[in-house]
């Protein structure tokens, strides 16, 4: 049985529906990326789905409880790393993951002994006894994450994890949590608009666009039925057209002095066609390589760029009454 | 889900002392954090005692108290006012918390929303009756003397009615107003007339009848009497009489404040 399964969930705020039937199940040890640009509904779904927010319609369960019938044994099931912070930050960062332990009925002998190990986990015993407002946004989100992580849920959702952090910081995080999901099998349900992350990160990805998925597999599936690398070569003279003899090059496009070949591979093609092109007279000046990226399947599936997407949410979220969805 | 969260019991209604009390320790911790802050709610109700007490100090008022002077009248108007602001504020928190995220992480764990009020309700009485003790203290360190032993008892029981009322009203707006910016709004437009109208500063004997029907509505009206009987043994109505009709009140606001702190949709 998938530890999470969605079906038909549906979501309006006034005219615009956030969120539009969606369905997609997730299986126990997952890491699971819903990857969209901003206003996809992607967090609509995070807070249906952990109990914040009341679907207008269709079901969902999560770790086998219903979440209109069984709140309270969702949220007993379920850690959840919020988008902004939601941290107290007149407390300690001890105080904090202690708060959320006895929030979450933890005996004090546990607390203390899972205090001390999500805190080394993320790196950060050693600033335990500071003042929350002391730290930076990256141990910020560190801690957020600990705390998440602490009481053990089967299922951990963590809304745009590393939204505003720098690279470095990014990458540990990733750590942590693939750390987490390997040594401890918790099932991860996370957020993001970053390509990069939901590549590197995810076992299987969503694309999200305007509140339902448009493709769902692993990231390699995906990036597969884009299908080939293209490689692109700039000439100082020649006829491009020779390259159809080659039997690797399943396609070209010809640009003023460019030309872009589709291959597979491309990394491994490139001594060759460098090679064939020397035979044949053609001096290459430029060699660039271009694989598939997750970005390249968001076009294909939603005819629009990431960031064309984002640029028209800005204009929806100057229209009135839009605001309230993202808070 | 871990064994230690405790399974099966109703989704809404059950109490988890356990988290009340880490609600309730949050509040001490934060306040003691933020000394200043309740330093700086001690001095307006001083400020009224000390300036009003001694400019209004041999005037003579119609409707005061029989060989009560001003000052003496004020105290017990004075903890009723600082009740009423620390009370209301303690339950417009709330807000504080919505607007750092923090409502969020409160509200996403699997304790009873009721849990959550009781203990938002524990925290801020403490808060705000250890505020009106210090008053107190202060008043009787400059001659202040309290009726009787049996009177100190009675105002503890008026103080933590007056409390409890003004929380689950400030719970009660908070819960239905999405940011900080109506906080400015509750003060001048509730808290300001709930003060004015409740007797604190002046015998509501002499205002005018159309004013009457808001005192009587006043539910600080019934506390400041109160405390009056049970601090100086004078008051506009008998104690029981004011403890009946304030605990009908405090009732109603704590059920008010709940109920739309349960319905609301919170961190929207």
């Amino acid at each position: 049985m998938p530890v999470l399964e969605v079906q038909n969930l549906t979501k309006k705020f006034k005219q615009v529906t956030a969120v539009d039937h969606l369905s997609f199940q997730v299986h126990e040890g997952e890491l699971f990326g819903l990857l969209g640009p901003n206003g996809a509904g992607k967090t609509t779904t995070m807070r249906m789905l952990t109990t914040l927010l009341k679907p207008d319609s269709g079901f969902a369960s999560v770790a086998g409880h219903d979440i209109i019938k069984s709140r309270k044994d969702v949220r007993a099931s379920i850690g959840m790393v919020f988008q902004e912070p939601a941290l107290d930050r007149q407390l300690t960062g001890r105080e904090n993951l202690d708060f959320h332990g006895r929030m979450y009925g933890m005996k004090k002998d546990l607390r203390k002994s899972r205090i001390a190990e999500v805190l080394d986990l993320v790196e950060l015993s050693d600033r335990a006894n500071d003042l929350v407002e002391t730290y930076s946004g990256g141990m910020q989100r560190r801690l957020e994450i600990a705390r998440g992580l602490m009481h053990f849920p089967r299922v951990l959702f963590l809304d745009e994890p590393t939204l505003g952090l720098d690279t470095q910081t990014r990458r540990r995080i990733w750590e942590y949590l693939r750390k987490m999901n390997h040594e401890h099998k918790t099932t991860m349900i996370l957020t993001t608009h970053y390509m990069e992350e939901a590549d590197s990160l995810c076992g299987r990805v969503g694309i999200m666009d305007m509140g339902k998925i448009v493709a769902l597999d692993t990231p390699k599936n995906l990036k597969d039925l884009i299908g080939a690398d293209v490689i692109t070569l700039e000439m100082e003279c020649g006829d491009c057209e020779i390259f159809r003899q080659l039997e690797t090059v399943k396609d070209l496009v010809e640009h003023g002095n460019r030309v872009s070949l589709m291959v597979e591979n491309g990394e491994r093609k490139i001594p060759i066609l460098i090679a064939f092109a020397a035979e044949h007279g053609i001096q290459v000046m430029s060699v660039e390589l271009h694989k598939p990226s997750l970005e390249d399947v968001f076009l294909r599936f939603t005819g629009a760029t990431l960031r064309d997407r984002e640029a028209g949410n800005v204009e929806r979220a100057r229209r009135p009454g839009f605001r309230s969805r993202r808070r | 889900m871990p064994d230690f969260i405790k399974k099966g019991r109703n989704d809404m209604v059950s109490i988890s002392s356990q988290a009340i009390y880490m609600l309730w320790l949050r509040e001490m911790k934060r306040t003691w954090r933020a000394k200043s802050r309740m330093i700086g709610a001690l001095i307006m109700p001083l400020f009224f005692l000390v300036f009003l007490g001694s400019g209004f100090r041999r005037a003579t008022m119609p409707d005061m108290p029989e060989g009560v002077d001003y000052i003496t009248f004020l105290i017990p108007g004075a903890v009723g006012m600082s009740l009423l602001f620390s009370s209301m504020f303690g339950g417009l928190q709330v807000l504080w918390d919505k607007e750092f995220g923090f409502l969020k992480e409160i509200m996403v764990t699997p304790v009873s929303r009721l849990s959550i009020v009781l203990g938002r309700m524990a925290g801020g009485s403490t808060v705000s009756l250890t505020q009106s003790f210090m008053i107190l203290f202060l008043s009787m360190l400059f001659g202040f003397r309290i009726h009787s032993i049996f009177g100190l008892l009675m105002a503890v029981g008026f103080m933590f009615l007056i409390a409890f009322t003004f929380i689950g009203l400030g719970l009660a707006f908070a819960s239905r107003m999405k940011d900080m910016h109506g906080f400015q709004l509750v003060m001048n437009f509730v808290v300001f007339p709930i003060f004015f109208l409740s007797g604190a500063l002046y015998p509501i004997q002499g205002l005018p009848a159309v004013l009457k029907p808001l005192v009587y509505l006043d539910p600080l009206t019934y506390g400041v009497d109160g405390l009056r009987a049970s601090l100086l043994g004078t008051s506009v109505h008998s104690p029981a009489l004011d403890f009946t009709v304030l605990a009908v009140i405090c009732t109603g606001m704590v059920t008010l404040g709940s109920v739309l702190f349960e319905t609301s949709d919170v961190g929207q």
